[in-house]
């Protein structure tokens, strides 16, 4: 790992204009992601800001909803009596990712910012948009390799099928983020120009021309917390998350559902999936199509149907046309059974 | 410098004096000699960098009930500190990416993978080894934990490199509340890899103690 200056913050202001005062300078949350990626030369700070004696960890009760501190580790909010009460899906999406030990790390201000793990971005011999040449040492910033995209045309079976550009395929990896997209989560975020609040749909966005950025925070702006509004999903909600081995690896497919049910009829329904899209996708037209219907499988087919109908694979990605729709039916039916 | 301008002590700064200091220091006039290099060094700020490589920070962390007082350059992970610097080897450096378990500590209680840890954020915290897990592990009445005996009664291990990650992993796995079942076991041990393939009898050992009713 190349050296860095290394300070602490006790306060969110300390740590904004730490930040906002010297470029190539980071926040340090869990480190989980932050961490590797500066042992593998992909991002080589020059400052580290350690925000963990932040007092940003708590969960709490709001008029309402729930708000979540960006310093709360993820087991933390996994585990909350008040998140698998009103929020089991969150918990669900938590409990999906990452193992035992690095979700004690983890937090939820890492997680909403944690790069894509797409391997051509990580292998810094490899041509890719979004991390930009990088160059180590001496001759820091100086072009390194070819640019471009490695995964069109590459290795791309991790890829998305949703809203890619032709400057980048990668999806945002986080399992967290699909919970928060469904359940209509607002970013709280305080900067050099002061405070504002980021729906969760604004938060993340597309690769577009501009596949370095992976979502709209400003230059300084650290996250505060996370709030989320009361709802009536919690007797129907699924994580389904498809992946390469049981458990610890991140999803191929994953699908959040929250189901308002009355009888057999859906009177409100939310529905995002991850692994797909460079940003958690919510999938809005399925669940206009579902909100008033009878929860069947005949149901289910076209709202996954409605829900596929701008996909497009990318050659070895091309089996999640298949797994995608099927998921999400898998999904529905069992948050439908489930109470 | 301009570290010094920082907002009052909101913002901890423990390395501005002794970069100050390193900068003027032999390890900077010793690349002086070679003039040209010294240039090429000032130019590309890499003067900077030299100066933060031999850098040390102080920190105080207490591992294994001793508190520990030692000097760190900012970059080293806990893993990295137990195993070079304090010669705890116990915690093995499996991946060095947070894929495999093997440098599972506990850290105020809590599993975490040391390898993705920087030292630096333990300050002021207490951190478990496997080398602590016994109780008094020094002469005659030392006495393993119960965690450790059942990895052997089920031979949990075979060549026990991924062995002390999953010990640490297994006691907080069951302090958690997460071994209820082989099932629950199974997914909140996923964490911990075994090239050797132990899991069955991982899982045993961990069923064991937990039916056992000891306290871990
Ligand atoms: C082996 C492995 C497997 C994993 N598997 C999964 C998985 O299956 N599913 C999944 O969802 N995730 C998975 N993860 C990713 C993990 O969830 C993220 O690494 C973690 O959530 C990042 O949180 P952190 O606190 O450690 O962030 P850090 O690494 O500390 O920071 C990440 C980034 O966020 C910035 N940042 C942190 N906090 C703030 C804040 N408050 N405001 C603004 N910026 C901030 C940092 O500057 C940094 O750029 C895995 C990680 C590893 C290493
Ligand atoms: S998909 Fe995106 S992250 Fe991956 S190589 Fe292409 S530009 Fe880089
Ligand atoms: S060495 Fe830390 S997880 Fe592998
Ligand atoms: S015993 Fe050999 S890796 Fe687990």
């Amino acid at each position: 790992m190349n050296p860095f200056q290394f300070t602490r913050a006790t306060t969110p202001k300390a740590a904004i204009s730490a930040i906002t005062k010297e470029s190539g300078t980071y926040f340090l949350a869990g480190g989980t992601n932050l961490i590797d990626l500066m042992k593998r030369e992909v991002i080589i700070p020059e400052r580290l800001v350690d925000i963990n004696k932040l007092p940003l960890a708590t969960i709490e009760k709001t008029a309402s909803g729930l708000r979540i501190g960006a310093m709360a580790k993820n087991s933390a909010v996994a585990d909350h009596e008040l998140v698998k009460k009103h929020f089991p899906l969150l918990s669900m999406a938590l409990n999906a990712g990452a193992s035992a030990q690095l979700r004690n790390m983890a937090t939820v201000g890492g997680n909403l910012m944690q790069r894509t793990r797409c391997s051509y971005f990580y292998d810094t011999s490899m041509p890719c948009n979004k991390r930009g040449p990088v160059q180590a040492g001496p001759d820091k910033g100086k072009p390194n390799g070819p640019s471009g995209c490695g995964a069109i045309g590459g290795f791309n079976r991790m890829h998305a099928i949703f809203g890619s550009s032709s400057k980048c395929i990668a999806v945002h990896p986080s399992d967290m983020c699909i919970a928060l997209a469904a359940l209509d989560a607002t970013v709280n975020v305080s900067g050099p120009k002061g405070d504002r609040r980021i729906p969760f749909s604004e938060f993340h966005r597309l690769p577009g021309e501009l596949p370095q950025k992976d979502n709209t925070l400003l230059p300084g702006e650290l996250i505060l917390s996370v709030d989320l509004p009361t709802n009536r999903f919690a007797d129907h909600s699924h994580y389904l998350k498809i992946r390469d081995r049981a458990s610890y690896a991140f999803a191929l497919v994953s699908v959040g559902v929250g189901l308002d049910m009355k009888g057999g009829m859906i009177q409100d329904v939310r529905l995002a999936m991850g692994g797909v899209a460079h940003k958690p996708w919510r999938l809005f037209e399925a669940e206009q199509f579902l909100k008033g219907k009878e929860a069947t499988e005949v149901n289910f087919k076209q709202a996954a149907a409605l829900a596929m109908k701008d996909a497009k694979g990318y050659g070895e990605n091309d089996f999640k046309l298949t797994l995608a729709p099927n998921s999400i039916i898998d999904a529905l039916k069992t948050a439908t059974k489930t109470a | 410098m301009a570290q010094n301008e920082h907002p009052g002590d909101e913002l901890e700064m423990p390395d501005a004096s002794r970069r100050h200091f390193l900068k003027q220091s032999s390890a900077l006039a010793a690349l002086a000699l070679a003039p040209t290099a010294a240039v090429k060094a000032v130019d590309t700020g890499w003067d900077q960098k030299i100066a933060a490589a031999f850098e040390q920070l102080p920190l105080q962390v207490t591992i294994n009930g001793t508190v520990q007082n030692v000097s760190i350059e900012p970059r080293v992970t806990l893993l990295d500190l137990l195993r070079e610097q304090l010669h705890l080897t116990g915690t093995k450096k499996g991946c060095d990416h947070g894929q495999c378990g093997a440098c599972t500590v506990h850290v105020d209680g809590q599993r975490v993978n040391a390898c993705l840890t920087l030292a630096m954020t333990t300050e002021g915290s207490n951190v478990t080894t496997i080398e602590g897990l016994a109780t008094n592990d020094h002469g005659a009445t030392a006495r393993l934990h119960p965690m450790q005996e059942a990895f052997i009664k089920h031979d949990g291990f075979q060549c026990g490199y991924c062995t002390p990650g999953q010990i640490m992993s297994a006691v907080a796995c069951i302090r958690e509340g997460h071994a209820d079942s082989p099932e629950e076991v199974r997914e909140y041990m996923s964490g911990n890899i075994c090239r050797c393939g132990a899991y069955a009898n991982i899982v045993e050992a961990i069923m064991e103690v937990k039916q056992g009713g000891k306290k871990v």
